[in-house]
């Protein structure tokens, strides 16, 4: 496979799970506004500003607006093309990258994609989202639920599947985190938290809305909403398909799927550190992420996702461009000595 | 000035043939109809199968059809615009209906034209016999802007320089088939042609069986085999790619959907490297060695080192591996003089020299500016003439002298004196009309023209019909699409009806 191609299947992926997740998390902290009564513009500040933090994106919003509001925020993750990570600017480079790869794409996945991005950049759009918020991102979840299917339903499972595998569930790794990290505020810096307020817990089971993990978390915990059990389940867990642990699972056998290089061996970077942070993953307990601290460690766990990610740029789609200009000369010199 | 309309109405009493009546050709020469009421014999059935449809019908089947076009993404890009914009190809429902022996008398013409450009280029390219005849003055070659004197003598892989050939035809006032053009360096618009049955067979399911029409799907095959022909000697089994030069080139879409139809790779400039004189794919893999390349990429892009050292598309060391004969390319280098709208003028003595043949579908008459008889003639009659530059495609680098402003005339004036070797003049045919869906259900005549695809590998293969593409709007003669053009499916029968 071209690796250029290779590329931008793995983009690809990433940008539409991204979309997808600007989607959740509006949603989700849309609707927890619905059951909080009568706060003032301070606390509505309060309550976005972390949003916003676990996007990533803080110091870009900042420089747009001074205090965050209902509108704004989801302004700047819904609509918001000079934010590179909104939900439609995902959209778009998501399209854009399938775009370039147009021949190696299924026609079903094209269609849906490019339906989705008609939809995204229509006035209709716009009209939805002004009078159902919830109906929109509906639609955009829809659209990135069919997406999945349509992958693993008619899609062939090749090479370039694996590279869009991985692209996804490395993204979806760090989302997981990212939304996992939004109630921080609320715990003590290191060690267990102990008993939570009725309003943290509100918090919390938003956080498990936002991964889709409430009614499975709900089956095990029942109706406890308390941080242990809740990071516990969105990390280690080895049945949710949005737990980190099942995600680094997924990127790791990906990867292994394109080299062809057993587990527990490995031939590249991106492989040695994906299969290091799995085996750190399956022998690690919840207590002992509380021991480092859930903010300390997420951050720890999103470097070490970035750096599989630029492995495996490295190992299958940096190494062979070369430098126009280079080039050029390489050819000249070549010509000179026949 | 073209055609009274003609309205969509269902409902009691009508005489059949109710759909197209009122239709008015208006003096042109209607495909469809010989004259008001009286269609052509080859459009009689269709007419019979097309009537019952009711206008709410057939806006329902209009807008599903648009509507699929736009989510498939089979689209164009516009040059020049900031946003990017893709547009759809506006595609009419109303077919183009030949019939089988008028394709068979298009047919020998299309391959004996190409029969004998193939000749010119091997022989222009190598003993140069036609310019020592003192057939073609050696002049008007050796400054054609895309003549390659430095391939001079070099052989090309069975001597084929045009594999892939879009031939423009148009039918003036009097029903004549004439060659406009020849496109013979990177043709594009046979996507539409696939695209546009797909989409016609899904408008209309029942009408295909009942008429009878003559197939294309087999174009991408047929394109491969005649790309494996090519392939360097002793390669058994040549990896064939097609290069585009990118997802913003305006015929993107036809590049991957050629591609994937072949099952061949896509690879853009950077994708390709080469070492040794021989040309590689960069895949996760390493590299894997490139036999054929179709190339829809201009020659002067090709390879930076040779030609434009700005070419940020091509492929460094490509032209050094061609020339070592470790890679084929089609259409190879040095077509484009073929192209030369001045080299057309010649095509008829072309065709005479080298097969000792009349020319079996004419020429447009064309006047050479820089002969000085033919300029005279063209100063004084530039209200009454089409002036083309011998280099521009697209329906760009023109003057439609009955239509233009005294000013552009003047424009005109000055650039045939400056340069004259650079235009050419023709008179301005009335294109034939074809009856087209303008709107609320109502049918107008617009101009048409068609583009065959002609491919010349071990054997020479036409898919029958081509692209008719359509001025939409009214009274335009120009049909591109960067220039308000659609097209039409193009459906040759089995039969004569």
């Amino acid at each position: 496979m071209l690796s250029r191609v290779a590329n931008s299947l793995y983009w690809m992926a990433r940008y539409i799970e991204r979309a997808d997740n600007a989607a959740r998390i509006v949603d989700v902290n849309l609707q927890l506004l619905l059951e909080s009564r009568r706060l003032d513009a301070q606390q509505i500040a309060a309550y976005w500003a972390p949003v916003v933090e676990s996007t990533g994106d803080e110091e870009a919003f900042k420089e747009r607006h001074n205090q965050a509001t209902g509108a704004n925020v989801t302004d700047f993750l819904i609509f918001d093309l000079e934010n590179g990570n909104s939900l439609l600017s995902s959209v778009n480079q998501a399209r854009e990258n399938a775009r370039m790869v147009r021949d190696q794409v299924p026609a079903e996945m094209w269609e849906e994609l490019n339906r989705l991005y008609l939809f995204v950049k229509s006035d209709h759009a716009r009209e939805l989202w002004a009078d159902n918020p919830f109906a929109f991102l509906q639609q955009i979840r829809s659209a990135a639920l069919t997406l999945v299917g349509i992958g693993y339903a008619s899609t062939p499972h090749n090479e370039g599947w694996n590279f869009y595998q991985a692209g996804k569930f490395l993204e979806r790794a760090d989302k997981t985190t990212r939304m996992l990290d939004i109630r921080h505020a609320t715990l003590p810096r290191r060690g267990m938290p102990g008993a939570v307020s009725q309003v943290d817990a509100l918090g919390w089971s938003a956080v498990l809305r936002s991964c889709s993990a409430w009614d499975a978390y709900k089956a095990i915990h029942g109706s406890e909403v308390h941080p242990k059990f809740v990071s516990e389940y969105l990390l280690l867990s080895d049945e949710f398909p949005r737990s980190l642990k099942f995600c680094v699972e997924h990127v790791d056998a990906s990867l292994r799927n394109i080299s062809g290089v057993a587990s527990r061996r490995f031939s590249n970077d991106a492989e040695k550190l994906s299969g290091r942070l799995l085996g750190e993953l399956q022998f690690s307990t919840i207590e002992e992420v509380f021991e480092i601290g859930l903010h300390d460690y997420l951050d720890l766990i999103q470097v070490k996702l970035n750096l599989i990610g630029e492995a495996l740029f490295r190992a299958y789609i940096f190494q062979p461009f070369v430098n126009l200009e280079d080039e050029i000369l390489v050819q000249q010199e070549f010509q000179q000595q026949q | 000035m073209v055609g009274t309309r003609a309205c969509l109405k269902r409902g009691g009493g009508l005489p059949p043939w109710s759909v197209l009546q009122g239709y008015d050709p208006d003096g042109f020469y209607d495909e469809m109809f010989a004259s008001p009421g009286q269609p052509r014999r080859h459009y009689g059935r269709f007419q019979q199968l097309f009537d019952p449809i009711d206008p709410a019908d057939f806006e329902q089947r209009r807008n599903d059809a648009d509507l699929s076009f736009l989510r498939q993404g089979v689209t164009f890009n516009v040059y020049g615009d900031s946003q990017g914009t893709e547009r759809i190809f506006p595609f009419d429902l109303v077919p183009r209906i030949i019939p089988n022996s008028e394709w068979e008398y298009l047919e020998r013409g299309l391959i004996q034209r190409i029969t004998a450009l193939n000749l010119f280029l091997h022989d222009l390219y190598h003993e140069q016999k036609i310019l020592k005849d003192g057939v073609i003055p050696p002049y008007y070659v050796l400054s054609a802007r895309h003549f390659r004197r430095e391939f001079v003598n070099y052989q090309v892989p069975r001597d084929i320089y045009i594999h892939i050939c879009g031939t423009d035809l148009i039918r003036g006032a009097d029903g004549q088939w004439m060659v406009l053009e020849d496109n013979g360096r990177t043709p594009s618009g046979v996507s539409y042609v696939m695209e546009n049955r797909q989409a016609l067979k899904r408008t209309f399911p029942t009408m295909f069986e009942e008429i009878g029409v003559r197939p294309v799907d087999h174009y991408p095959q047929e394109l491969l085999k005649t790309l494996k022909h090519v392939s360097p000697a002793k390669v058994i089994d040549p990896t064939v790619v097609l290069l585009t030069p990118g997802p913003y080139n305006s015929a993107y879409f036809e590049h991957t959907y050629l591609a994937r139809q072949m099952g061949i790779q896509i690879v853009e400039g950077r994708d390709l490297i080469v070492r040794d004189n021989r040309v590689y794919m960069r895949t996760t893999k390493g590299n894997q060695p490139v036999h054929v390349i179709y190339r829809r990429v201009d020659d002067d892009f090709l390879d930076p080192t040779v030609f434009r050292r700005d070419s940020a598309l091509g492929v460094p060391g490509l032209i050094s591996a061609y020339r070592a004969g470790n890679v084929s390319l089609a259409n190879s280098l040095g077509t484009g003089v073929a192209d030369d709208k001045v080299m057309y003028y010649f095509v008829p003595r072309m065709i005479k020299y080298y097969l000792d043949q009349d020319p079996i579908i004419p020429n447009v008459p064309t006047y050479l500016a820089s002969e000085e008889k033919d300029r005279k003639y063209m100063l004084e009659n530039l209200d009454k003439l089409v002036v083309k530059a011998a280099n521009e495609s697209g329906g760009y680098g023109m003057l439609m002298g009955p239509r233009a402003s005294a000013e552009e005339r003047e424009k005109f004036r000055g650039l045939i004196e400056q340069d004259p070797r650079n235009y050419i003049g023709q008179p301005m045919i009335s294109l034939s009309t074809h009856p087209t869906h303008v709107g609320d259900g109502m049918f107008e005549g617009r101009h048409v023209d068609l583009r065959p695809f002609i491919l010349y590998g071990e054997k020479t293969v036409i898919v029958p019909g081509g692209l008719t593409r359509v001025a939409l709007r009214k009274g335009s003669l120009v049909v591109n699409s960067s220039q308000g053009g659609g097209s039409k499916d193009t459906w040759v029968l089995f039969g004569d009806e």
